[in-house]
Protein backbone atom coordinates (compact mmCIF):
# COMPACT_ATOMS: atom_id res chain seq x y z
CA UNK A 1 0.00 0.00 0.00
CA UNK A 2 0.94 3.62 -0.37
CA UNK A 3 2.36 5.02 2.87
CA UNK A 4 2.79 8.72 3.45
CA UNK A 5 4.94 10.00 6.27
CA UNK A 6 4.81 13.70 7.10
CA UNK A 7 7.58 15.54 8.90
CA UNK A 8 5.78 17.11 11.80
CA UNK A 9 4.50 14.15 13.81
CA UNK A 10 5.78 10.85 15.23
CA UNK A 11 5.97 8.14 12.58
CA UNK A 12 4.18 5.46 14.60
CA UNK A 13 1.08 7.64 14.95
CA UNK A 14 0.93 8.16 11.20
CA UNK A 15 1.32 4.43 10.55
CA UNK A 16 -1.41 3.67 13.06
CA UNK A 17 -3.76 6.22 11.45
CA UNK A 18 -3.15 4.88 7.95
CA UNK A 19 -3.73 1.29 9.04
CA UNK A 20 -6.89 2.36 10.83
CA UNK A 21 -8.13 3.97 7.62
CA UNK A 22 -7.39 0.78 5.68
CA UNK A 23 -9.37 -1.30 8.17
CA UNK A 24 -12.27 1.15 8.17
CA UNK A 25 -12.48 1.23 4.39
CA UNK A 26 -12.22 -2.54 4.11
CA UNK A 27 -8.85 -2.79 2.37
CA UNK A 28 -8.08 -5.15 5.24
CA UNK A 29 -11.22 -7.18 5.82
CA UNK A 30 -12.59 -8.34 9.17
CA UNK A 31 -10.70 -11.45 10.25
CA UNK A 32 -8.08 -11.05 7.55
CA UNK A 33 -4.56 -12.04 8.50
CA UNK A 34 -2.07 -9.21 8.44
CA UNK A 35 1.50 -9.35 7.16
CA UNK A 36 4.22 -9.73 9.80
CA UNK A 37 5.74 -6.67 11.44
CA UNK A 38 8.84 -7.09 9.32
CA UNK A 39 6.89 -7.37 6.08
CA UNK A 40 4.79 -4.33 6.96
CA UNK A 41 7.90 -2.40 7.95
CA UNK A 42 9.73 -3.29 4.75
CA UNK A 43 6.67 -2.32 2.68
CA UNK A 44 6.42 1.07 4.39
CA UNK A 45 10.18 1.51 4.45
CA UNK A 46 10.13 2.12 8.19
CA UNK A 47 11.83 0.73 11.24
CA UNK A 48 10.27 -2.57 12.46
CA UNK A 49 10.07 -1.30 16.06
CA UNK A 50 8.11 1.73 14.85
CA UNK A 51 5.69 -0.51 12.93
CA UNK A 52 5.41 -2.74 15.97
CA UNK A 53 4.38 0.24 18.05
CA UNK A 54 1.68 1.16 15.53
CA UNK A 55 0.31 -2.39 15.53
CA UNK A 56 0.29 -2.55 19.32
CA UNK A 57 -1.70 0.68 19.25
CA UNK A 58 -4.26 -0.93 16.92
CA UNK A 59 -4.36 -3.90 19.26
CA UNK A 60 -5.00 -1.68 22.28
CA UNK A 61 -7.86 -0.09 20.41
CA UNK A 62 -9.30 -3.52 19.67
CA UNK A 63 -9.01 -3.25 15.89
CA UNK A 64 -6.39 -5.93 15.57
CA UNK A 65 -6.04 -9.17 17.51
CA UNK A 66 -2.96 -11.26 18.08
CA UNK A 67 -3.00 -15.04 18.02
CA UNK A 68 0.08 -16.54 19.53
CA UNK A 69 0.66 -18.87 16.63
CA UNK A 70 -0.98 -17.24 13.64
CA UNK A 71 0.26 -13.69 13.98
CA UNK A 72 -2.04 -10.71 13.80
CA UNK A 73 -5.39 -10.32 12.11
CA UNK A 74 -8.11 -7.72 11.79
CA UNK A 75 -10.83 -7.98 14.42
CA UNK A 76 -14.06 -9.76 13.48
CA UNK A 77 -16.02 -7.57 15.86
CA UNK A 78 -18.32 -5.91 13.30
CA UNK A 79 -19.71 -3.56 15.89
CA UNK A 80 -16.24 -2.17 16.47
CA UNK A 81 -15.56 -1.74 12.77
CA UNK A 82 -19.00 -0.26 12.26
CA UNK A 83 -18.35 2.30 14.99
CA UNK A 84 -14.97 3.09 13.46
CA UNK A 85 -16.60 3.74 10.08
CA UNK A 86 -19.31 5.91 11.63
CA UNK A 87 -16.79 7.92 13.65
CA UNK A 88 -14.71 8.56 10.59
CA UNK A 89 -17.75 9.49 8.51
CA UNK A 90 -19.00 11.85 11.21
CA UNK A 91 -15.63 13.53 11.33
CA UNK A 92 -15.88 14.23 7.59
CA UNK A 93 -19.43 15.48 7.97
CA UNK A 94 -18.47 17.84 10.78
CA UNK A 95 -15.68 19.28 8.69
CA UNK A 96 -18.02 19.65 5.72
CA UNK A 97 -20.66 21.39 7.82
CA UNK A 98 -18.21 23.80 9.36
CA UNK A 99 -16.84 24.73 5.92
CA UNK A 100 -20.35 25.23 4.55
CA UNK A 101 -21.13 27.52 7.48
CA UNK A 102 -18.01 29.50 6.61
CA UNK A 103 -19.49 29.88 3.13
CA UNK A 104 -22.57 31.40 4.74
CA UNK A 105 -24.98 28.50 4.16
CA UNK A 106 -27.83 27.85 6.54
CA UNK A 107 -28.68 24.30 7.64
CA UNK A 108 -31.62 24.25 5.25
CA UNK A 109 -29.54 25.44 2.29
CA UNK A 110 -26.91 22.84 3.07
CA UNK A 111 -29.59 20.17 3.08
CA UNK A 112 -30.87 21.37 -0.31
CA UNK A 113 -27.51 21.48 -2.11
CA UNK A 114 -26.53 18.17 -0.63
CA UNK A 115 -29.76 16.51 -1.72
CA UNK A 116 -29.36 17.97 -5.19
CA UNK A 117 -25.73 16.88 -5.45
CA UNK A 118 -26.66 13.36 -4.40
CA UNK A 119 -29.39 13.24 -7.04
CA UNK A 120 -27.01 14.43 -9.73
CA UNK A 121 -24.30 12.13 -8.40
CA UNK A 122 -21.61 14.84 -8.45
CA UNK B 1 19.54 -2.03 33.53
CA UNK B 2 20.66 -4.29 30.72
CA UNK B 3 24.27 -4.52 29.83
CA UNK B 4 24.07 -2.71 26.49
CA UNK B 5 25.44 -3.96 23.21
CA UNK B 6 27.79 -1.02 22.87
CA UNK B 7 28.86 1.15 25.78
CA UNK B 8 31.33 4.00 25.38
CA UNK B 9 32.44 6.12 28.29
CA UNK B 10 34.58 9.22 28.15
CA UNK B 11 35.73 8.29 24.67
CA UNK B 12 38.37 10.71 23.39
CA UNK B 13 40.52 10.60 20.28
CA UNK B 14 43.11 13.15 19.15
CA UNK B 15 44.90 13.49 15.86
CA UNK B 16 47.87 15.70 16.66
CA UNK B 17 46.43 18.77 18.30
CA UNK B 18 42.95 18.25 16.92
CA UNK B 19 40.42 16.47 19.11
CA UNK B 20 38.33 14.33 16.78
CA UNK B 21 36.16 12.98 19.62
CA UNK B 22 35.74 14.61 23.02
CA UNK B 23 34.53 12.71 26.04
CA UNK B 24 31.75 10.83 24.23
CA UNK B 25 29.33 8.69 26.25
CA UNK B 26 27.05 6.44 24.22
CA UNK B 27 25.04 3.37 25.06
CA UNK B 28 23.27 1.25 22.46
CA UNK B 29 20.91 -1.65 23.03
CA UNK B 30 20.39 -4.64 20.75
CA UNK B 31 17.58 -4.85 18.19
CA UNK B 32 17.73 -1.28 17.00
CA UNK B 33 18.68 0.75 13.96
CA UNK B 34 20.59 3.84 15.00
CA UNK B 35 21.61 6.82 12.90
CA UNK B 36 25.01 8.35 13.59
CA UNK B 37 24.46 11.85 12.30
CA UNK B 38 26.68 14.84 11.87
CA UNK B 39 28.20 16.99 9.14
CA UNK B 40 31.51 16.07 7.54
CA UNK B 41 34.32 16.21 10.05
CA UNK B 42 32.11 15.76 13.11
CA UNK B 43 33.80 12.51 14.14
CA UNK B 44 31.46 9.85 12.73
CA UNK B 45 34.11 7.79 10.96
CA UNK B 46 36.53 8.17 13.85
CA UNK B 47 33.87 6.82 16.19
CA UNK B 48 33.14 3.84 13.96
CA UNK B 49 36.83 3.04 13.58
CA UNK B 50 37.33 3.15 17.34
CA UNK B 51 34.45 0.73 17.90
CA UNK B 52 35.88 -1.47 15.22
CA UNK B 53 39.31 -1.53 16.84
CA UNK B 54 40.97 0.18 13.86
CA UNK B 55 41.97 3.13 16.05
CA UNK B 56 42.98 3.26 19.70
CA UNK B 57 41.31 5.83 21.96
CA UNK B 58 43.43 8.38 23.82
CA UNK B 59 41.07 8.21 26.77
CA UNK B 60 37.90 6.44 27.77
CA UNK B 61 36.63 2.96 27.13
CA UNK B 62 34.54 0.95 24.66
CA UNK B 63 32.74 -2.26 25.50
CA UNK B 64 31.06 -4.33 22.80
CA UNK B 65 28.80 -7.00 24.23
CA UNK B 66 30.76 -6.51 27.46
CA UNK B 67 34.22 -6.84 25.92
CA UNK B 68 36.90 -4.42 24.74
CA UNK B 69 37.54 -4.30 20.96
CA UNK B 70 39.48 -7.39 19.94
CA UNK B 71 39.08 -10.83 18.45
CA UNK B 72 35.63 -11.38 19.95
CA UNK B 73 34.26 -7.98 18.96
CA UNK B 74 35.49 -8.48 15.39
CA UNK B 75 33.63 -11.77 15.22
CA UNK B 76 30.31 -10.09 16.05
CA UNK B 77 30.74 -6.81 14.17
CA UNK B 78 30.02 -6.54 10.46
CA UNK B 79 31.65 -3.41 9.12
CA UNK B 80 31.02 -1.44 5.95
CA UNK B 81 33.90 1.04 5.53
CA UNK B 82 33.37 4.47 4.04
CA UNK B 83 35.40 3.55 1.02
CA UNK B 84 35.86 0.62 -1.30
CA UNK B 85 38.35 -1.87 0.01
CA UNK B 86 38.32 -4.57 -2.63
CA UNK B 87 40.96 -4.74 -5.35
CA UNK B 88 39.59 -3.72 -8.73
CA UNK B 89 40.85 -6.84 -10.50
CA UNK B 90 38.76 -9.11 -8.28
CA UNK B 91 35.63 -10.76 -9.57
CA UNK B 92 32.45 -10.63 -7.55
CA UNK B 93 32.72 -14.36 -6.85
CA UNK B 94 36.27 -13.93 -5.48
CA UNK B 95 34.98 -11.50 -2.91
CA UNK B 96 32.09 -13.76 -1.99
CA UNK B 97 34.61 -16.59 -1.46
CA UNK B 98 36.81 -14.29 0.59
CA UNK B 99 33.94 -13.48 2.94
CA UNK B 100 33.05 -17.16 3.08
CA UNK B 101 36.62 -17.97 4.20
CA UNK B 102 36.91 -15.07 6.62
CA UNK B 103 33.64 -15.13 8.49
CA UNK B 104 31.95 -18.13 10.06
CA UNK B 105 28.65 -16.26 10.26
CA UNK B 106 28.62 -15.46 6.52
CA UNK B 107 25.62 -16.85 4.64
CA UNK B 108 26.89 -17.44 1.12
CA UNK B 109 23.55 -18.56 -0.35
CA UNK B 110 21.91 -15.42 0.91
CA UNK B 111 24.61 -13.21 -0.62
CA UNK B 112 24.48 -14.99 -3.98
CA UNK B 113 20.70 -14.82 -3.99
CA UNK B 114 20.70 -11.06 -3.34
CA UNK B 115 23.34 -10.48 -6.04
CA UNK B 116 21.23 -12.47 -8.50
CA UNK B 117 18.21 -10.36 -7.74
CA UNK B 118 20.34 -7.29 -8.40
CA UNK B 119 21.45 -8.73 -11.73
CA UNK B 120 25.06 -8.52 -10.67
CA UNK B 121 26.92 -11.44 -12.22
CA UNK B 122 29.37 -13.39 -10.08
CA UNK B 123 31.88 -13.41 -12.93
CA UNK B 124 31.97 -9.65 -13.28
CA UNK B 125 35.09 -7.77 -12.28
CA UNK B 126 34.78 -5.03 -9.71
CA UNK B 127 36.39 -2.49 -12.01
CA UNK B 128 33.61 -3.00 -14.56
CA UNK B 129 30.81 -2.32 -12.09
CA UNK B 130 29.17 1.07 -11.74
CA UNK B 131 29.76 2.98 -8.54
CA UNK B 132 26.27 2.16 -7.30
CA UNK B 133 26.72 -1.54 -8.00
CA UNK B 134 30.06 -1.61 -6.21
CA UNK B 135 28.42 -0.16 -3.16
CA UNK B 136 25.60 -2.67 -3.44
CA UNK B 137 28.04 -5.59 -3.64
CA UNK B 138 29.78 -4.42 -0.48
CA UNK B 139 26.54 -3.92 1.37
CA UNK B 140 25.16 -7.31 0.32
CA UNK B 141 28.28 -8.98 1.70
CA UNK B 142 28.24 -7.05 4.95
CA UNK B 143 24.52 -7.71 5.49
CA UNK B 144 24.87 -11.40 4.68
CA UNK B 145 26.74 -11.95 7.92
CA UNK B 146 24.73 -12.86 10.97
CA UNK B 147 26.38 -10.27 13.17
CA UNK B 148 25.29 -8.68 16.43
CA UNK B 149 26.40 -5.21 15.46
CA UNK B 150 26.49 -3.80 11.94
CA UNK B 151 28.58 -0.66 11.50
CA UNK B 152 27.72 1.00 8.20
CA UNK B 153 29.81 4.04 7.39
CA UNK B 154 27.95 6.18 4.83
CA UNK B 155 26.16 3.30 3.08
CA UNK B 156 24.04 5.63 0.96
CA UNK B 157 26.76 8.15 0.19
CA UNK B 158 27.23 8.31 -3.54
CA UNK B 159 24.28 6.43 -4.98
CA UNK B 160 21.11 7.44 -6.81
CA UNK B 161 17.70 7.39 -5.07
CA UNK B 162 16.69 4.00 -6.49
CA UNK B 163 19.90 2.41 -5.24
CA UNK B 164 19.36 4.17 -1.93
CA UNK B 165 15.95 2.57 -1.59
CA UNK B 166 17.42 -0.80 -2.39
CA UNK B 167 20.14 -0.32 0.21
CA UNK B 168 17.73 0.74 2.93
CA UNK B 169 15.41 -2.13 2.04
CA UNK B 170 18.35 -4.55 2.24
CA UNK B 171 19.28 -3.24 5.66
CA UNK B 172 15.69 -3.42 6.90
CA UNK B 173 15.08 -6.96 5.74
CA UNK B 174 18.42 -8.51 6.58
CA UNK B 175 19.63 -7.56 10.02
CA UNK B 176 19.06 -10.27 12.58
CA UNK B 177 16.34 -9.61 15.11
CA UNK B 178 18.48 -9.00 18.20
CA UNK B 179 21.25 -7.22 16.30
CA UNK B 180 21.74 -3.49 16.08
CA UNK B 181 22.67 -1.47 13.02
CA UNK B 182 24.61 1.78 13.29
CA UNK B 183 24.36 3.85 10.11
CA UNK B 184 26.47 6.96 9.74
CA UNK B 185 25.22 9.54 7.30
CA UNK B 186 24.61 13.19 6.66
CA UNK B 187 21.65 12.42 4.35
CA UNK B 188 19.13 12.26 7.15
CA UNK B 189 15.86 12.77 5.30
CA UNK B 190 16.50 9.56 3.38
CA UNK B 191 17.16 7.32 6.36
CA UNK B 192 15.05 8.88 9.07
CA UNK B 193 12.11 6.51 8.65
CA UNK B 194 14.19 3.39 9.16
CA UNK B 195 15.83 4.58 12.38
CA UNK B 196 14.88 3.94 15.99
CA UNK B 197 17.33 6.36 17.46
CA UNK B 198 19.73 9.03 16.40
CA UNK B 199 23.05 10.18 17.75
CA UNK B 200 24.09 13.72 16.84
CA UNK B 201 27.79 14.49 16.74
CA UNK B 202 29.05 18.02 16.41
CA UNK B 203 32.76 18.88 16.38
CA UNK B 204 33.55 15.59 18.08
CA UNK B 205 30.99 15.99 20.84
CA UNK B 206 27.77 14.14 21.46
CA UNK B 207 25.02 16.74 21.31
CA UNK B 208 21.97 14.48 21.48
CA UNK B 209 20.91 10.85 21.62
CA UNK B 210 17.19 10.34 21.30
CA UNK B 211 14.54 8.28 19.56
CA UNK B 212 13.21 9.54 16.21
CA UNK B 213 9.59 9.56 17.33
CA UNK B 214 10.43 11.27 20.61
CA UNK B 215 12.14 14.06 18.70
CA UNK B 216 9.13 14.42 16.40
CA UNK B 217 6.82 14.42 19.39
CA UNK B 218 8.61 17.05 21.48
CA UNK B 219 10.00 19.19 18.67
CA UNK B 220 7.10 18.91 16.23
CA UNK B 221 9.55 18.51 13.40
CA UNK B 222 11.45 15.77 11.66
CA UNK B 223 14.95 14.75 12.65
CA UNK B 224 16.14 16.18 9.35
CA UNK B 225 14.70 19.58 10.23
CA UNK B 226 16.15 19.41 13.74
CA UNK B 227 19.53 18.52 12.28
CA UNK B 228 19.39 21.54 9.99
CA UNK B 229 18.57 23.79 12.92
CA UNK B 230 21.35 22.39 15.11
CA UNK B 231 23.90 22.65 12.35
CA UNK B 232 22.46 25.89 11.00
CA UNK B 233 22.22 25.02 7.35
CA UNK B 234 20.94 27.75 5.00
CA UNK B 235 17.14 27.66 5.45
CA UNK B 236 17.35 29.65 8.70
CA UNK B 237 19.39 32.30 6.88
CA UNK B 238 16.42 33.01 4.64
CA UNK B 239 13.46 33.26 6.98
CA UNK B 240 11.40 34.94 4.26
CA UNK B 241 11.24 31.70 2.32
CA UNK B 242 9.57 29.96 5.15
CA UNK B 243 6.28 30.30 6.75
CA UNK B 244 6.81 28.54 10.06
CA UNK B 245 3.32 27.05 10.01
CA UNK B 246 3.89 25.39 6.65
CA UNK B 247 6.99 23.49 7.61
CA UNK B 248 5.20 20.23 8.01
CA UNK B 249 4.00 19.99 4.45
CA UNK B 250 6.77 21.76 2.65
CA UNK B 251 9.83 20.02 4.06
CA UNK B 252 13.09 21.90 3.74
CA UNK B 253 14.40 21.93 0.24
CA UNK B 254 13.01 18.56 -0.70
Amino acid sequence: MDWKIADDRPIWIQLSQQLTAQIASGVYKPGQRLPSVREFAADAGVNPNTMQRALVDLENRGLVITNRTAGRSVTEDMEKIGKLRRDRAMEQVRQFLSRMKELGYTREEIGNVLAQALREDV
Amino acid sequence: MTEGLLVCSGLTKRFGRKEALKNVNIRLEGGKIIGLLGPNGSGKTTFIKLVNGLLMPDAGSILIDGKAPGVYSKSIISYLPDRMYFANWMRVKDIVEMFHDFYQDFNKEKAVDMLNRLNIGLEERMKHLSKGNKEKVQLVLVMSRRAKLYLLDEPIGGVDPAARDFILHTILTNYSEDASVLISTHLIADVEKVLDEVIFLKDGELVRQDSVDHIREVEGMSVDQLFRSIFAVPESDYPGLWDGADRGQAGPGR
